[in-house]
């Protein structure tokens, strides 16, 4: 089987020194390190390349109304005082490879330092796996992680607060920006929490959509972190007391919660 | 190891019968035939128009199936039949077909998941050791992964099937329901080329269709191109003049209608498939169900595996449009791991989801 090859990029990053560096690849987008305006000024590159399967009247329409959502999601919460990355430019008809071919939508955003809460979290459970803390120890450690959790908690009622919906919330799309001063401990919990990946955001006030954030990340939190799963009580205390709303939105958790698996499929 | 498979969960009926060689080589397909309940056009199957049909063909079709495949009652080892899901008149005629059977020989029965015994033939017929599998049919829409013993249910639509649609669709244009409505929407969409504006309803891993069904049924209404004389119209017309439109500004035909709907639910389809690949690492799809035998849809998931690295695995419409040897062949697996289905409880049931299933003879 022939290697993967990403799409070729879209211009002017296809011809941009040094050139952008892949980090990840989804089912929908590619994320790229590069710079903004001068070389020492880092920036995030999303690119959602052209779908060859896709009709391009289809293609087009979709990657423009998904990255113009996105951008929309962004802005807002920027305006609002939210902790997300700032926009600084996009194009939904990113011209790609050869001359005036099509090469999918791109948005520039602000670097954000730091590690994503998934890997701070693992790190943190590696760590503690290797040391041996008595019960004081193990507490003080457990506080950390409470906190970052309240954090988490406070900074998605900030979204909510907005009016967004992040429709995607896991330990990946929560990252630890550090803070300056130097980090006694071993394993880095503090610092900001910032939200990223605003692919499957939406604008809503319901408290239907707000749940199923909040029950999302529960889940995410469950399934990759059982050890901090007892902790995540925190994340709803921290969100409980960030905003007016948030209590019913709460009240709704529950419901989703018990809905859990979904319905039976007929046939 | 002999296995006879009855399958009836729709409006197909089909009797298979496979072996499993003892000495390990792979299974052998002895007879594969099927009887299909067609309605005229412009009208679905009933449930009990289509039980009538198959109650009435069941016991002519396992004597076929059994001259073909030059095995005598003494040979077959057990029956399997399709527990569910499905229409609950025509599943109900089927196991009661093959309790009759078992009791008449004394032989052993298995019901069988008819999602799995999809999934299980398809793995069979294209060698695909651990895809990601699209099931897509008239009454089922699921992108499915094995993990642990259990095929896991990652997106599904959330109201109607993909099958369903495209089925009512050809009920609004009064396509022939002969041999399938969806195949002959595949024909008539060949000779489309304008793409009209449709809904795009992708939730995550899952979709919905009822909203795309009533937007184009509404164009079809709303651009006169529905019911019965617009159908003979057309085939009155040589097919190629009369179908395509000429300027891309020009009213679209019923041919656009048929192309941009399947180009917009496949779109939808191979979308939330590569999510799902994404998600679970996986480089193989594979795809399966009666939609599955659609050629665009086929080409369409053959271009996303191509750009992930991968490949699509498919099958033909004798393995992917219901048959009995899926429903031998993954009733023969569960029989191997000492699967039976004693006769009071050989029932058939119109809920039974594809994770249900304990699968126990895969690791």
């Amino acid at each position: 089987m022939e290697e993967y090859k990403p799409p070729a990029l879209p211009s002017p990053f296809n011809n941009t020194t040094p050139p952008p560096t892949l980090l990840t690849q989804g089912a929908e987008a590619h994320l790229y390190k590069t710079t903004s305006l001068n070389p020492s000024i880092p920036a995030a590159l999303k690119i959602r390349p052209s779908k060859p399967y896709r009709h391009p009247i289809l293609d087009r329409r979709l990657t423009r109304a998904r990255i113009t959502q996105e951008a929309r999601c962004l802005a807002k919460l920027v305006r609002e005082g939210v902790s997300v990355p700032a926009l600084l430019a996009l194009d939904w008809e990113g011209h790609g490879g050869e001359e005036g071919g099509w090469g999918g939508a791109w948005l520039m955003m602000e670097w954000i330092e730091g590690d994503v809460v998934r890997v701070a979290l693992e790190k943190w459970e590696a760590w503690m796996k290797k040391a041996s803390l008595d019960d004081e120890q193990t507490q003080a450690q457990e506080a950390r992680v409470r906190a970052l959790m309240r954090k988490m908690g406070a900074a998605i009622g900030a979204l909510h607060k907005a009016g967004v919906v992040h429709g995607d919330l896991t330990t990946s799309n929560l990252m630890l920006r550090p803070v300056d001063e130097n980090d006694t401990n071993e394993v880095g919990l503090d610092g900001d929490v910032v939200l990223i990946d605003f692919g499957l955001a939406s604008q809503s006030a319901q408290d239907e959509d707000r749940a199923v954030d909040l029950y999302v990340l529960e889940r995410a939190i469950a399934s990759t972190h059982p050890r901090s799963e007892g902790l995540a009580e925190d994340l709803i205390i921290g969100y409980r007391d960030s905003y007016k709303g948030a209590p019913s939105a709460l009240k709704r958790l529950e419901d989703v919660r018990l809905r859990g698996r979904k319905r039976s499929m007929l046939g | 190891m002999i296995a006879i498979g009855m399958e009836g969960s729709a409006n197909k009926l089909g009797i298979g019968i496979m072996l499993h060689p003892k000495d390990g080589s792979p299974p052998q397909v002895l007879a594969n035939i099927r009887h299909t309940y067609v309605s005229p056009p412009g009208e679905g199957f009933l449930p009990k128009d289509t039980a009538r049909h198959h109650r009435s063909w069941v016991v002519k079709l396992v004597k076929q199936a059994l001259k073909e495949a030059r095995v005598s009652v003494a040979d077959v080892d057990c029956i399997c039949f399709t527990k569910g899901p499905g229409m609950g008149a025509p599943l109900q005629s089927v196991v009661v077909a093959a309790r009759m059977l078992s009791l008449l020989w004394g032989k052993e029965l298995v019901g069988v998941n008819h999602c799995v015994g999809h999934i299980e033939m398809g793995r069979l017929i294209t060698g695909a050791t651990n895809p990601v599998v699209l099931y897509v049919s008239g009454g089922n829409t699921q992108v499915i992964a094995y993990s642990s013993q259990r095929y896991r249910i990652f997106g599904e639509t959330l109201d109607m099937a993909v099958g369903n649609c495209l089925d009512r669709f050809a009920r609004t244009l009064h396509i022939s329901n002969d041999p399938a409505p969806g195949y002959n929407i595949e024909q008539l969409a060949k000779q489309g080329k304008q793409l009209v504006d449709l809904p795009y309803v992708v939730k995550g891993m899952d979709c919905s269709f009822s909203g795309i069904l009533a937007a184009i049924d509404g164009l079809a209404k709303e651009w006169g191109l529905g019911g019965e004389e617009k159908a003979k119209e057309d085939d009155a017309k040589s097919s190629e003049t009369a179908a395509a439109s000429e300027s891309l500004e020009a009213k679209p035909t019923r041919a656009d209608l048929c192309f941009s709907l399947q180009e917009t639910v496949f779109s939808m389809l191979v979308e939330i498939t590569e999510r799902a690949m994404a998600h679970v690492g996986s480089k193989q799809v594979l795809i399966v169900g009666g939609v599955g035998s659609n050629e665009r849809l086929q080409e369409m998931m053959g271009i996303m595996a191509r750009d992930r690295g991968g490949s699509v695995y498919a099958t033909d419409e004798r393995f992917c449009i219901d048959n009995g040897i899926m429903i031998a062949q993954a009733g023969m697996l569960a029989y191997g791991t000492g699967f039976r289905t004693p006769l009071s409880e050989s029932t058939c049931t119109q809920r039974f989801r594809t994770d249900e299933v304990f699968v126990k003879w895969r690791d």
